[in-house]
């Protein structure tokens, strides 16, 4: 099913949207560079950085990938590992 | 519009708060049992939850034209305890008769441990016997994608279980592909912050279409909307998308998962009028 609307009219109807929330991410990262102490070791600013790199990736499933970036892997042995026998 | 809120914790919400819903059009709902806010530490806590489910709730949203509907379970972060899961899966079906009573809900896991998985297989197994529809929650954030692949996994090797009758809920953009392509409906929860927005559950209906999905408020005691289904109305029409299309999605696809369950009993605002001009 697509989208009605056309590029154009996405960008015209979201363009303040997206810059506003542009600068808010711009502007968190300037409110933890000001604060007192350092999170650069902090794994959780590694994936706020990868996530960032992912949404300006010029592909089709930005907003999947970004939350697999901030997701636990599956493990597909999982059953096996915790002894849970399937029905 | 009419509309159904497939999944709204009204136990939580003042009256005050059907009235608006009424007002927005909304006209059923259904309400899975959940976590209270703390861990309940008896069997007879949750009777009297499940009597709240199945005779408070349904007198509050008749007075404003709602029709309510209800899951009974034991929810995810409550399973740890496995021996108060078991007393409750046990003492759940004493309310399955109940007119109101849609099915096992909503089930599922919180942080993907061994004993959640151990009390929602055990849930599964009361919903085969008693022949139930289901309603699953997946976790939140970082254990949203590992959640849901195992709750897949656990659902599609019970071979006795109908994927038709069994909702899987709060999925976002990782996770919905997967539920889809095996063959179960998918939510999407318009939750702020933690789960899906308007904007983004019209993005998913854009690139999976209608089919086998529906949005819901998960309204509760925390920070949450109820009215976030005009919401996501007001959305699609701003993308003018089809009055048909949204219909679909936010009165018919949940009336055609829920005429699944013996107990739904769903009668439209045509049918009441025609009921009414007959006496």
């Amino acid at each position: 099913m697509s989208l009605p609307l056309t590029a154009a009219e996405v960008l015209s109807r979201e363009f303040l949207e997206i810059r506003a929330k542009i600068l808010e991410v711009a502007a968190a990262f300037d409110r933890l560079e000001r604060s007192t102490g350092d999170v650069s070791e902090d794994p959780r600013i590694a994936r706020l950085h990868e996530a960032l790199k992912v949404a300006s990736e010029p592909t089709e499933d930005r907003a999947e990938q970004v939350q697999l970036v901030f997701s636990r892997p599956y493990d597909e042995t999982w059953q096996r590992a915790m002894k849970v026998l399937p029905r | 519009m009419d509309y159904f809120d497939p999944h709204i914790h009204m136990v939580s919400r003042i009256t005050d708060d059907y009235e608006t819903l009424a007002k927005m059009g909304c006209v059923g709902l259904s309400e899975p049992a959940f976590w209270a806010g703390f861990d309940r530490g008896t069997v007879d806590g949750f009777r009297d939850y499940f009597r709240q489910l199945t005779e408070v709730e349904p007198k509050r949203a008749a007075q404003y034209g709602i029709q309510h509907y209800c899951w009974l379970c034991i929810n995810a972060k409550e399973a740890e305890n496995v021996n108060l899961s078991r007393e409750v899966i046990a003492m759940i079906p004493e309310f399955l008769d109940k007119p109101n009573v849609l099915g096992i809900g909503e089930i599922g896991l919180n942080k993907n441990t061994r004993n959640e998985s151990i009390i929602f297989l055990e849930h599964l197994d009361l919903a085969a016997k008693y022949d139930q529809q289901i309603l699953i929650h997946t976790p939140h954030l970082e254990d949203k994608y590992q959640g849901t692949r195992m709750i897949l996994d656990m659902l599609t090797g019970d071979s006795r279980l109908d994927r038709s009758r069994v909702l899987v809920d709060h999925v976002e953009e990782h996770t919905v592909r997967h539920v889809l392509e095996e063959g179960f409906w998918a939510g999407m929860t318009l939750y702020p912050v933690t789960k899906c927005t308007p904007q983004r559950a019209c993005d998913i209906i854009e690139m999976y279409g209608p089919e086998r999905l529906m949005v819901n408020s998960a309204g509760d005691w925390g920070p949450s909307k109820p009215t976030a289904v005009p919401d996501f109305i007001l959305e699609m029409r701003r993308r003018r998308h089809s009055e048909a299309t949204i219909r679909r999605i936010v009165y018919e696809n949940p009336l055609t998962f829920f005429s699944q369950s013996q107990s739904f009993r769903f009668r439209s605002r045509e049918t009441e009028e025609v009921a009414s001009k007959l006496g």
